[in-house]
C-alpha cells in the first residue's frame, strides 16, 4: 500500500493545517472574534473526515449565516426565515440516500421557526441540524432573542430582558431531548480550544445519527456575538463561561444507544 | 382509458399521480382534504413521498426544499392555506424552481366557510407572496378539465421555472363527475441543471432567493419577468361557446362559467344572440381575445362567484369599448342558471349604458338601500 506523502510547502516544511475541502475560498462576513466562523471549520471538517461532502445539501438560515451556502464548498439552497426544517425535510424525503443539515440561529429556530424545528424533531427526521446560541438577533442588529438572558440588555430590551412582561429563555436542547424521534440533542460551547474540540465531537454524531438512520440529531452551540453584545472578542468569551454556560448547561440530553458505543 | 366517476379532489391528485408527481405535502382543509387523503394512499403504494405537514407554512417550505432538487411537487389547499404559503411562495417564485398548488377555493375573508366560492382570485393572481412576479393560474370548469390542467400544469411549471396554481372552487373538489383519466407517465430520471442533489464531480451548486446587490437583484426580477413574457405568448388558454353570432357576451371562469352556459343555453333557446367566454387562464389573462370581443359586442355580462375581482380584468381588457354588467354571489353561494338567465334577459332588452358602473349597479340590486 502506498500512503500519500504529506503535502510540502516551498520550503518544505510539513503542512499541518488546512482549509477543509469542505469549505470554499470565498472570505466570510463574520465579524472579528464570531464563533459563526468556528463552527462553519467544525462542519465543514467533519463533512470531509466522513466522506460526505460530495453527498451534503446544507440549508442556510436568515441570520448571519444567510450565505453560509457561499462558504461550504457543497450543494446549498437558502431557507426563509426558519423554516430550514421544513425545507430540509422536503429534500430528504425525495433524496433519501443524502446527506442533509440546517444551520440555524436561535431566533430563526427559536422564535419564528419554533413550530417547524419541534415538528422535524417529532417525525424523527433524518437531519442534522447545527444551532447557533448566541442570545441574541445578530443580523438585525443585536434585538431580544428567545434565548436572552433574563437582564441581559439588548436592542429590544434596553432596560434589560424583564421575564415578567419579555418572558423567560427557551431552553431548546432540553425540549427537543423530549421528542421520541430524536436520536442524539447536545448542547456544547465554542468559548475555548476544549469545548471546541468537543463540540467537533457532536457534530461528527450528529451525522453519524443521520448516516445511520437513527432520526434528528441537533448539536446546539453556545456562541458569540461581540459585535451586539458589545464586548472584545476575549470578553465575549468569557460571557458565554460566565453567563450562558450557567443558563444553558452543557451536555447531552439525548443519545441514542447505537451512538453511545460508538468511538469517532 | 375507460371513463370512471370520480370526485374532483380525488380525481385531480390522481391526475397528478399519472403526470409522475414524486412528492406531495400538504395539510387537511376542507374542501380540499380528500385530495391530501388520496395522496396519502396512493403515493406510498408508489413508492414516492407523502408528508401531512404540521401547517401551511411548513407544507409549502417542504414544496420549496423538494422543488430544488428538480423533483415533480405539489400541494394542494384552500384559501386560508394559501394566505399561509404566501411566504414560501415567493421564495420559490425568486428561486426560480417549478411547484404546482390546488387551490380548492371556499367561502371568505377569515375562516369564512367551505362552500364553494372564487374570493381568491386577486390573491393567487398576484401569487399571493411579496415582490414582483407572476404566478400562472389555471382555473378548470369540470373534473375533467382539472384532470387535464393538473397534468399539464407540471410541464408549465418546469417549462418556466415557476408556481402553476391550478384554481377549483369546492364544487370542482366536491362534485362527482365521470372522467378519463390519463395514462401513468413514467417519472422522469434525469434532473435539470440547476437542481441540488450534492456536488459530486462538479462545483457545488445553491439555490436561492437572496441577492443582496440590488443590481444583481433588478437582473433576476428582470430575468423572471422575460420568461413570464414568454408565458404570457404561449400560455393563454380560453374557450368560446356560442360566439360567432353573439351580440352579447358572458364571462366567467370555473363554476360559474359552467353555471352561465346553462344560462346561455337557455337564452338561445328563447332567440337572445348570447355567447359565453370562459377564461382557463387567469395568469395570463386572456385580455386580447376579450378586447377583440370588446369590438363586436353590444354588451358584457360578467359573472363570478365573488364581488367582481375578474370584473376589473374584463374592464382593463375591453378599455371601455363595450358597456357591461356583473352578476356575482358571494360568500360561499353559488349562482343558479336562473338567476344569471335572467339578467341575461335583462342584458338584451334593456342593455346598459357605456357609463354604467356594473359593480355598483349589481350592489344596490343585492342590498338595496
Ligand atoms: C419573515 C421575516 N421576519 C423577519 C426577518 C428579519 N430577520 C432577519 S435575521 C433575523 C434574526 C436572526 O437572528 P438569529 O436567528 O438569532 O441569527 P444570528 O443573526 O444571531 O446568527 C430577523 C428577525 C426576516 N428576514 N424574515
Ligand atoms: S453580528 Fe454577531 S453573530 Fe453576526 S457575524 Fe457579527 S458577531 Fe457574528
Amino acid at each position: 500500500m502506498t500512503v500519500a506523502a504529506p503535502p510540502k510547502t516551498k520550503h518544505n516544511l510539513k503542512l499541518i493545517y488546512q482549509k477543509p475541502e469542505s469549505l470554499t475560498d470565498s472570505p466570510t462576513h463574520y465579524c472579528p472574534g464570531c464563533t459563526h466562523g468556528v463552527a462553519h471549520r467544525l462542519v465543514a471538517e467533519v463533512l470531509d473526515e466522513m466522506g460526505l461532502r460530495e453527498k451534503a445539501i446544507g440549508i442556510a438560515p436568515v441570520g448571519c449565516a444567510v450565505l453560509a451556502y457561499e462558504y461550504f464548498n457543497i450543494d446549498g439552497v437558502e431557507a426563509a426565515h426558519g423554516r430550514a426544517p421544513a425545507m430540509a425535510t422536503g429534500i430528504k424525503r425525495v433524496l433519501p440516500d443524502r446527506v442533509v443539515f440546517t444551520y440555524q440561529g436561535d431566533g430563526d429556530l427559536a422564535s419564528i421557526g419554533m413550530a417547524e424545528i419541534l415538528h422535524a424533531a417529532g417525525r424523527g427526521e433524518r437531519i442534522t441540524v447545527i444551532f447557533i446560541n448566541n442570545a441574541i438577533y445578530g443580523m438585525t442588529g443585536g434585538q431580544m432573542a428567545p434565548t436572552t438572558l433574563p437582564e441581559q440588555v439588548t436592542t429590544s430590551s434596553p432596560r434589560g430582558r424583564d421575564v415578567a412582561t419579555q418572558g423567560f429563555p427557551i431552553r431548546m436542547s432540553e425540549i427537543l431531548a423530549q421528542m421520541d424521534g430524536a436520536a442524539y440533542v447536545v448542547r456544547r460551547s465554542l468559548h475555548d480550544p476544549n469545548n471546541i474540540r468537543k463540540a467537533k465531537k457532536a457534530i461528527r454524531l450528529a451525522f453519524e445519527a443521520q448516516v445511520r438512520g437513527l432520526g434528528f440529531a441537533m448539536v446546539e452551540l453556545l456562541s458569540t456575538c461581540p459585535t451586539n453584545w458589545g464586548m472584545t472578542p476575549i470578553e465575549a468569551m468569557n460571557w458565554v463561561r460566565d453567563h450562558m454556560v450557567p443558563a444553558f448547561p452543557l451536555g447531552d440530553y439525548k443519545v441514542a444507544p447505537e451512538l453511545q458505543k460508538l468511538r469517532v | 382509458m375507460p371513463r370512471e366517476l370520480m370526485k374532483g379532489n380525488v380525481a385531480m391528485a390522481e391526475a397528478a399521480i399519472r403526470a409522475g408527481l414524486e412528492a406531495y405535502f400538504g395539510y387537511p382543509i376542507t374542501p380540499q382534504s380528500e385530495l391530501l387523503e388520496h395522496m396519502a394512499k396512493r403515493m406510498p403504494e408508489e413508492g414516492r413521498a407523502f408528508l401531512q405537514a404540521e401547517s401551511e407554512v411548513a407544507a409549502i417550505n417542504m414544496v420549496y426544499g423538494a422543488a430544488c432538487t428538480g423533483a415533480r411537487v405539489m400541494t394542494s389547499t384552500s384559501g386560508p392555506g394559501i394566505s399561509l404559503m404566501a411566504e414560501g411562495i415567493s421564495y420559490i417564485a425568486g428561486t426560480e424552481v417549478p411547484a404546482v398548488i390546488v387551490d380548492v377555493m371556499r367561502g371568505g375573508p377569515g375562516l369564512g366557510n367551505i362552500a364553494p366560492s372564487q374570493g381568491d382570485y386577486r390573491q393567487v393572481i398576484h401569487g399571493a407572496g411579496h415582490g414582483d412576479f407572476f404566478p400562472i393560474v389555471l382555473a378548470p370548469a369540470s373534473v375533467q378539465e382539472a384532470v387535464d390542467l393538473i397534468g399539464e400544469a407540471f410541464d408549465i411549471a418546469e417549462k418556466y421555472r415557476t408556481v402553476v396554481f391550478v384554481v377549483a372552487d369546492g364544487s370542482i373538489g366536491q362534485m362527482m363527475e365521470p372522467v378519463e383519466l390519463p395514462e401513468p407517465r413514467p417519472l422522469r430520471r434525469e434532473r435539470p441543471d440547476w437542481a441540488v442533489s450534492g456536488a459530486a464531480g462538479r462545483p457545488h451548486r445553491t439555490l436561492t432567493s437572496l441577492y443582496l446587490k440590488p443590481e444583481v437583484e433588478e437582473r433576476i426580477n428582470l430575468r423572471i419577468l422575460k420568461r413570464w413574457q414568454e408565458a404570457e405568448a404561449n400560455e393563454v388558454r380560453y374557450r368560446e361557446y356560442y360566439l360567432d353570432d353573439a351580440e352579447f357576451v358572458v364571462l366567467g371562469f370555473g363554476t360559474a362559467g359552467r353555471v352561465a352556459l346553462s344560462a346561455v343555453r337557455a337564452a338561445r333557446e328563447e332567440g337572445i344572440r348570447v355567447g359565453l367566454f370562459r377564461p382557463v387562464s387567469l395568469r395570463p389573462f386572456p385580455y386580447q381575445a376579450i378586447r377583440d370581443l370588446a369590438q363586436r359586442a353590444k354588451a358584457f355580462l360578467v359573472v363570478e362567484m365573488n364581488g367582481g375581482q375578474m370584473l376589473e380584468d374584463v374592464q382593463a381588457a375591453a378599455q371601455g369599448q363595450v358597456p357591461m354588467r356583473f352578476y356575482g354571489r358571494m360568500g360561499g353561494m353559488v349562482p343558479f342558471p336562473d338567476e344569471v338567465l335572467e339578467e341575461i334577459r335583462t342584458l338584451a332588452a334593456d342593455p346598459p349604458t357605456p357609463t354604467e358602473n356594473p359593480r355598483a349597479r349589481w350592489l344596490a340590486h343585492m342590498m338595496p338601500a
